[in-house]
């Protein structure tokens, strides 16, 4: 093999090809592979460098710059002949949607040119040694072979791109807008970059500040206790149903998921009919005992607890299956040990049992935190953020930043506003999963069966 | 411990219980009564109605001049996308996993953080882009639309199929490559099949999902006839919560029984699932 280089490298000719191939590539796609005589593969990069540059002159170089101007004509009306007219100016949302997806075909183009560069070098080397490049059917099927995930993830990976990531990408720039009701609404009027204005009335201006403090407190309080109440809650069912000498433990275990199974959208409009102050049953047995019953839904107070008790009638389920399954794993000597010393029930919860669960739940319990964080559907399906709080704007008492959010968007067209609250909840639960999945044994120690 | 304080802890224990699993059972017993009590109002005075009638299922089906519940059409509507979101959606998740899971290639760990965090993000933040992109490709108000951001999501979802598939030997695969198997034929012959218990969790948890999504659904879908389960119950209780309830209540009912199905079914997978997704990865 190294005789064979050697002979090869001696001989002149054949010298800095790779070096030509790649120069040849940066020049313009696929001239390299032509140059390695790879003439279908560098037709294909030709190909799509004209389909890029028709592309390019035709629409993107103009929708980068509506990216940066976000349109300069607005929509008016004009004397056409002797009528006055609505003539339509610029989008400047759509005009911000197509300078983002032109950026994205130009890191696509990037990356490919890249590639293309890099292939025609490591080509160019293939053929300074003497050996033959591959023919365009055999690049085919070494791509299919060795590209395997990359064909398996490129579906998938568009899906996400498109409306995950673009969409992300849209509301991060949408922030610095003043993209909102009444005054900057398209295609009426136009939107233009503030920079950082929106965080700072966020922060700052009265009306603003007040609500997203006040809601943001409420979300952590809620996310805590309702994380907790849901965890020790299933830990204590779990327990209750584990003890020695409870028979038809699975027939409880059955009775105690229904409430998991029903989806949520009918649980949670359920138990806001069930709460009703007036006509709900619940109260109606608080009357029954001569008991005034309990504005449930209707004071702010008492609809914080409301949905943190609703929140338990769901939550606790999962956190019981979950609990159930691990103190089937703890081992059975460990307990006898503790007997043998003469522990007491307690101390062997609080020794044995309870480090155990806490070990093996300890990332489910940061996910669910962070999950409650963004808990949608438990507030707005039972109370929409209600009731009503008049130093707060756009926002009820029981909103979390989630939902204030949604009535931003879509009661209240506060695009700008509700977009930079998703930047902030964004960086909140991305700082803890993250920091959760880094810990995790599976990022760390994947490899271990194989 | 006396005998006498063992009784006593276990009778404690019973009665708690029975009083939690009237608690759980409740809701759900409140309103099958409901959706069988004469009349329409959410005032009763006992949880078991003296008169039971059908009338309320019936409505449902029927149609009627002075108001527009098109129960079936939306019940249809839910049941489409719900199956079609299944089909394309598992089908995605495992191929994502699979990849992620038995491939090792550049940017592999990048690409599961970036998933994981994109997969915390909640999908509604970024549904103004969303709508609007819908509006340009012309889908908005179509179930097409709903399949479509379910299915572009799904890969997010992929860590527990991920786990799965990491359980899954090697020496499975090279024995087939030594006989000259190509991938294809190892993903679709080999692994497949062996992956059946979780192929079944996904598609049917990623049905349930669609089953039961209401902010997407309510976002996209404009008209009432287009409308699923989620939205149309809604806005069935929130419109006419004193007059209609108990029309509210069987809607509810033949909402939720094929989801509760399922998750009875799919208990003995909940806990893989939960632990999966997060200690597995």
């Amino acid at each position: 093999m190294d005789l064979q280089k050697q002979t090869v490298n001696a001989g002149v000719p054949l010298a800095g090809k790779a070096k030509t191939a790649a120069l040849l590539s940066v020049l313009s796609m696929g001239l390299g592979q032509i140059y390695n005589r790879q003439y279908a593969k560098g037709i294909l990069f030709l190909t799509v460098q004209c389909i890029y540059i028709y592309y390019i002159v035709t629409s993107l170089a103009g929708n980068l710059v509506g990216l940066v101007t976000l349109g300069d004509t607005p929509t008016k009306l004009k004397k056409v002949g002797k009528l006055y007219k609505n003539v339509a100016g610029d989008h400047s949302i759509f005009m911000m949607i197509y300078g983002l997806v032109a950026l994205l075909f130009i890191v696509i183009l990037i990356s490919l040119y890249v590639y293309n560069v890099r292939d025609a070098y490591r080509n160019g080397l293939v053929r300074e040694q003497g050996k033959r490049t591959r023919s365009f059917l055999e690049s085919y099927s070494h791509v299919t072979q060795n590209s395997f995930p990359v064909i398996l993830l490129s579906l998938p990976m568009l899906g996400v791109m498109f409306f995950t990531v673009l969409p992300i990408l849209f509301m991060v720039l949408m922030a610095f807008t003043n993209y909102s009701a009444p005054d900057h609404i398209p295609a009426k009027n136009l939107v233009d970059w503030v920079g950082f204005e929106t965080f700072h009335n966020l922060f700052y201006l009265k009306q603003w500040a007040s609500t997203f403090y006040g809601v943001l407190t409420w979300t952590i309080i809620w996310a805590v206790t309702a994380t907790l109440t849901c965890y020790f809650g299933g830990i204590f069912v779990a327990l209750l149903i584990q003890q020695k000498g409870i028979k038809m433990k699975s027939l409880w275990r059955s009775l105690f998921i229904i409430p998991y199974a029903i989806p949520q959208f009918i649980s949670f409009l359920i138990m806001r009919n069930l709460l009703n102050y007036q006509f709900g049953p619940v109260n109606q047995y608080f009357r029954y005992f001569g008991l005034e019953g309990l504005p449930w839904l209707n004071d702010p107070f008492w609809a914080k607890v409301t949905v943190i008790l609703v929140n338990m009638w769901v939550g606790i389920p999962v956190s019981m299956v979950l609990v159930l399954g691990i103190l089937t794993t703890i081992p059975k000597d460990l307990y006898e040990a503790a007997e043998m010393d003469g522990a007491s029930n307690l101390q062997k919860f609080r020794n044995i049992t309870f480090p155990f669960i806490l070990f093996s739940t300890a990332p489910i319990l940061i996910m669910q935190f962070a999950g409650n964080i963004n808990n949608f559907n438990v507030i707005y399906l039972l109370t929409k953020g209600l009731p009503a709080n008049g130093d707060y704007a756009f926002a009820g008492s029981t909103d979390l930043l989630v939902t204030w959010l949604y009535k931003l968007t879509l009661d209240n067209q506060r695009y700008n506003f509700a977009s930079a609250i998703g930047i902030i909840i964004f960086i909140i639960i991305a700082a803890f999963s993250l920091w959760n999945y880094r810990r995790s044994r599976s990022f760390k120690e994947e490899d271990m069966v194989q | 411990m006396t005998s006498a304080g063992k009784v006593m802890k276990l009778t404690l224990s019973y009665i708690l219980l029975t009083l939690i699993a009237v608690a759980c059972l409740y809701p759900a017993l409140w309103i099958i009564m409901s959706s069988f009590k004469v009349g329409d109002s959410l005032f009763s005075e006992t949880l078991i109605p003296s008169e039971l009638t059908l009338q309320h299922y019936r409505d449902l089906f029927l149609v009627h001049s002075d108001k527009q519940i098109p129960y079936a059409t939306w019940y249809w509507n839910t049941l489409k996308v719900a199956v079609m979101s299944m089909l394309l959606g598992t089908l995605f998740q495992i191929m994502t996993a699979y990849a992620i899971s038995r491939f090792r290639f550049a940017g592999r760990k990048t690409l599961m953080s970036t998933l994981l965090v994109l997969g915390m993000f909640p999908g509604f933040m970024s549904m103004i882009a969303v709508y609007i992109m819908l509006l340009q490709l012309n889908l908005l108000n179509t179930h097409f639309a709903l399949i479509l951001v379910y299915t572009a999501g799904s890969a997010l979802h992929m860590f527990v199929a991920k786990g799965f598939f990491d359980t899954i030997p090697k020496s499975v695969e090279e024995a087939a490559r030594m006989d000259g198997a190509s991938h294809t034929t190892i993903f679709w012959r080999i692994v497949l099949p062996l992956s059946k218990p979780i192929i079944t969790y996904i598609a049917l948890t990623t049905f349930s999902g669609a089953w039961v999504d209401f902010i997407f659904a309510k976002l996209i879908l404009r008209a009432r006839e287009n409308w699923t389960l989620a939205v149309g119950l809604f806005e069935l209780v929130d419109s006419y919560s004193s007059t209609e309830f108990t029309l509210f209540a069987a809607g509810a009912v033949l909402a939720a029984l094929p989801v509760a199905a399922l998750f009875i079914y799919l208990q003995r997978f909940l806990v893989d699932g939960l632990t999966a997704g997060a200690t597995k990865g």
